[in-house]
């Protein structure tokens, strides 16, 4: 059976000790520390720092405490992480070392660019390998997330509007499957967010979307797949009904992995995409980034994008531009370059073919799994169960919940004691106790399959032996935990200096 | 194409015998894997694969890309800052932020299973907390330029306000990305001018901060290196008016200089790169944001936020996000920010490099790169022709200064046939100051390189 490890570890602060130090600086040296002193009789003493109340600790001591707080954390490393909507693959090791070169760890942003050819280079190729594997005509690759793709992506909208009619539109719809960044990032762009149904066969409802579609409508923010593992079938007529209107088409690529290699959002007529390299491509997600959303656009748009933009002139030698139309910049710099560089490295060992296979592979890993849970008491597949699904799928385990008072969550927290990372649970919203699973294409059948011998046994103990799934998990670092006291206004600790105070 | 070595299967796809692949097919009762994209429109179905390079053997990968980067210039002295600057990463924090039970771990939804980035989170929110002088610094934002476009949508929420005034010495780049995020909500950003010793000139602060004003904005050190002498006075005409008062600092700095949050700061911002953080071409980087705890001003606050809390069977201290009805996923369309994905790695290694200096260590750190500063403006002071620094004010890592007789951009140019980046042109970004160079200094540039730099200077000027 798996355990997770747990030390008793204390925090930072409470191991320090006063003189200790675990990185000693080197001073500046006689004549610095002379030019120093003089420039510091400058500063008036209320501008100068009396207290900083740091901890104290050896390097042994912080090595220690890390290494123990890594080892209660379950990760890719350490096993099966069905994420759903998440695309929890293997991380390739050969993309840490390329990331860690010292032209990439080293080279300095604003250098002039005659001397960052090389880092140049590689994000024209990376932009060059995204768009022939989206079909659309231009990328920026500055911004840092999914989410953050989708700002630009909305701004992107707002400015094409504002450029034709003099003024930008004042809607943007979005199925209610969908992610909830899509309704934040538009209403962040300064749009009203209008919600569209999803129907009976799980496709976004068509004749919903043709009352809706006015002047009013600046575009639609898709994710297809959509969330519950199925493809927009009608795509098509919904690119029609949007485009008559001049209205456009947002991708939402998270889902990207079920198609790439084998579908492009470009030729289904999408007009911006986001992609998330920390998921299709693979780049590890750190506990929550830093990851990179890359913004296609179609030709029309290209102006719109942020900066910077790389072109290649017709010497071969790669330079910065800026468009006069740009949104603006959307961070600073190139973007999360190292970031770049593994999802670049990752593309460079897969080939087209690799991609293309990926894609396939983890639809297969997810139709197997979903035809063998699908048959496990207490569970249900909604929305049109003879299609097949994609990367992902989405089970209801509300049939479960009513019979044995034990639902997505238990299951869930259940499924951590037999070593496996729980799958999304509770979204898409439109399933009720929703159990979405993303084995993607890294895990072995042998894999799969004992994740699915465990998931039939934690349904049956939700039948025969309740209270254990109920209190679970139980080989995890620490069981379930207090939320309500950890969001409660008078037990709100979100820092050390709070708890300090609380405490006296 | 298959790779020269002839690798044609790619690694990382695990159930790749065909047997699986049947079997697995068979279980699902189609007889090929397109059957399974059936639903699809067949016009939109590839023929074949996109024709992208690979897929190349792990070796190649790793040529291919070694020589691709060798294409920039390699041993270069710069001594650039503006926005990131070059540091020396103690080997810890690469050890550490290599442990992949952290690097390939995703958001720590399942808290029970996740509980060592929800330390290291709240550990990172604890000590960002104590050099800012604040009570709560949130878990990341993606660099400092969108930290400040946040915080300032964060005070147009919290005031019902739309004007930001910001000082005239704040970093140009990061202003054109806060008007980026401020623009949908209709803000509008107000740059007040700031004096020859790079103070704050506060009858044109007074006069243009009013009832409309959401915030005040100061950067300290500013952009240009220098360290502002009237902080607090600048923040209480911001309080005087019901405004806000945000301060971005870099936080190195602040081993030397009296944190924000001891001056009148509400909300707090910065660029974490320089704890631990490589300069990696301009990302990832490492926003910071926090404020004190006010209620009202916490729940307008963006992004994930870790707190401490027990377990609910034994009572034992445990970690978890919270304050989670602010965000997208549970808030959609009224969430504080759509902000997901963010540098959670970044703010490990800030955490693991804030803990091995500790409070010893920055204070050292910063003490030193304040005297290279010191030193470095004083040497270019004495050559003739070069005027150092631009703004008369004790500066931190970087300082602006000027050659009378030789143009920026030829003084870049013959820096660089020398093997130096000299510094950044200021253009026309800074108007009272004219045309020159920022340059910065820090730990990892030597006397010796100073002393280099210095003499191609007084060759020139």
């Amino acid at each position: 059976m798996y355990r997770q490890a747990f030390w008793e570890e204390p925090l930072l602060y409470e191991r320090s000790k006063p003189g200790a130090v675990g990185y000693n600086p080197a001073g500046a040296g006689v004549d610095a520390e002379r030019a120093g002193e003089s420039w510091l009789s400058k500063i008036p003493k209320k501008l100068l720092r009396t207290e900083l109340p740091l901890p104290e600790l050896s390097e042994p001591e912080v090595v220690r405490h890390f290494t123990r707080l890594s080892q209660m954390n379950f990760s890719i490393s350490t096993g099966f992480y069905p994420l759903g909507s998440c695309t929890m693959k293997y991380n390739p090791a050969v993309n840490e070392v390329a990331a860690s070169l010292d032209q990439v760890a080293g080279t300095h942003p604003l250098q002039p660019t005659e001397t960052t050819q090389g880092c140049l280079e590689l994000l024209y190729n990376l932009e060059d390998c995204l768009k022939k594997l989206t079909g659309m005509a231009a990328f920026s690759l500055a911004p840092a997330a999914g989410a953050h793709g989708e700002l630009v992506g909305c701004l992107i909208m707002r400015a094409y509007h504002r450029d034709r009619e003099g003024r930008p539109r004042k809607k943007i719809i979005v199925p209610d499957s969908a992610h909830g960044t899509n309704p934040a990032s538009a209403s962040m762009a300064g749009f009203e967010v209008e919600v569209v149904k999803t129907r009976q066969d799980g496709c976004v409802d068509i004749e919903a979307l043709r009352k809706t579609v006015d002047g009013d409508v600046a575009g639609i923010m898709l994710t297809n797949p959509s969330t519950v593992g199925l493809f927009e079938k009608d795509i098509e007529e919904v690119v029609r009904i949007f485009h008559q209107n001049d209205s456009l088409l947002y991708y939402d690529g998270a889902n990207m992995n079920a198609i790439v290699g084998v579908v492009r959002p470009g030729d289904m007529g999408f007009d911006i995409i986001h992609l998330n390299l920390h998921k299709t491509f693979s780049t590890p997600h750190g506990g929550g980034g830093p990851g990179a959303g890359p913004v296609g656009v179609v030709e029309k748009l290209a102006p719109y994008l942020p900066p910077p933009r790389i072109v290649k002139g017709a010497d071969g030698k790669f330079m910065v531009e800026n468009s006069p139309k740009s949104i603006g910049p959307a961070k600073m710099f190139f973007g999360n370059f190292a970031v770049l560089v593994r999802a670049y490295a990752y593309i460079l060992s897969m080939g087209g073919a690799g991609l293309r296979k990926a894609a396939t592979s983890a639809v297969v890993a997810s139709n197997y799994m979903l035809a063998k849970i699908r048959r496990v008491r207490g569970v249900s597949l909604p929305y049109d169960p003879e299609r097949p699904r994609k990367h992902e799928f989405v089970v209801s385990l509300a049939k479960l919940r009513k019979e044995t008072g034990l639902g997505a969550l238990e299951v869930a927290k259940r499924m951590l004691d037999y070593g496996f990372h729980a799958p999304t649970i509770y979204f898409p919203l439109i399933v009720e106790e929703a159990f979405m699973v993303e084995p993607t294409e890294t895990e072995s059948k042998e894999e799969l399959d004992k994740y699915l011998e465990a998931f039939a046994k934690v349904v049956e103990e939700c039948y025969s032996s309740p209270e254990v799934v109920r209190s679970a998990p139980h080989n995890t670092a620490v069981g379930r935990i207090n939320e309500a006291k950890a969001s409660h206004p008078l037990t709100l600790t979100p820092t050390w200096r709070v708890y300090r105070r609380r405490v006296g | 194409m298959v790779g020269k070595l002839g690798v044609a299967n790619p690694p990382y796809i695990s159930h790749h015998s065909e047997d699986d692949i049947k079997e697995m097919l068979r279980e699902i009762g189609v007889g090929d894997v397109l059957d399974l994209y059936r639903d699809i429109p067949e016009k939109y179905i590839l023929k074949s694969p996109p024709d992208i390079e690979g897929p190349l053997s792990e070796q190649e990968v790793y040529e291919k890309i070694v020589s691709i980067l060798s294409r920039n210039t390699a041993g270069l002295k710069v001594f650039v800052g503006g926005g990131v600057w070059p540091h020396y990463i103690p080997a810890a924090v690469k050890q550490i932020v290599s442990r992949s039970e952290f690097l390939t771990s995703y958001t720590p939804y399942q808290p029970e299973a996740s509980q060592g980035m929800l330390t290291a989170l709240f550990e990172f929110q604890s000590l960002a907390a104590d050099l800012y002088g604040v009570d709560v610094v949130n878990s990341s934002m993606y660099d400092w330029s969108t930290a400040v476009g946040e915080a300032f949508r964060m005070a147009m929420r919290h005031t019902g306000r739309r004007k930001v005034v910001y000082a005239a010495f704040c970093g140009p780049e990061r202003v054109r990305v806060a008007q980026t995020y401020v623009e949908p909500l209709g803000g509008t950003l107000i740059r007040t001018p700031m004096d020859s010793k790079g103070r704050v000139e506060m009858e044109r602060l007074k006069h243009v901060v009013d009832g409309e004003t959401a915030a005040v904005y100061i950067e300290n050190p500013t952009y240009l290196g220098s360290i502002v002498e009237n902080v607090e006075e600048a923040g209480e005409v911001a309080h005087d008016a019901g405004a806000l008062y945000i301060v971005g600092c870099e936080p190195t700095s602040l081993g030397l200089l009296k944190p924000p949050g001891e001056y009148g700061a509400d909300i707090v911002v910065g660029e974490g790169q320089p704890l631990g953080l490589p300069v990696s071409f301009g990302g990832p980087l490492l926003g910071i944001l926090g404020c004190n705890l006010d209620r009202r001003l916490l729940h307008n606050m963006p992004g994930r936020l870790v707190g401490m809390t027990e377990t609910l069977k034994d009572g034992k201290r445990a970690f978890t996000m919270v304050l989670r009805a602010r965000e997208q996923d549970i808030r959609r369309e009224k969430a504080t920010s759509n902000i997901c994905t963010n540098q959670a790695l970044c703010a490990v290694a800030a955490a693991a490099y804030l803990s091995l200096l500790g409070k010893n260590g920055l204070r050292k750190l910063a003490r030193h790169i304040f005297d290279k500063t010191a030193y470095f403006i004083d040497r270019l002071s004495r050559i003739d022709g070069v005027v150092a620094p631009l703004v008369d004010a004790p500066h931190y890592m970087e300082f602006a200064y000027r050659s009378k007789r030789v143009e920026p951009d030829r003084l870049l140019q013959v820096f660089l046939e020398k093997g130096y980046v000299a510094g950044l042109r200021l253009g026309n970004r800074f108007p009272e100051l004219g045309d020159g160079l920022l340059t910065c200094v820090t730990e990892i540039h030597s006397i010796k390189d100073i002393e280099g730099y210095a003499s191609v200077m007084e060759r020139l000027a």
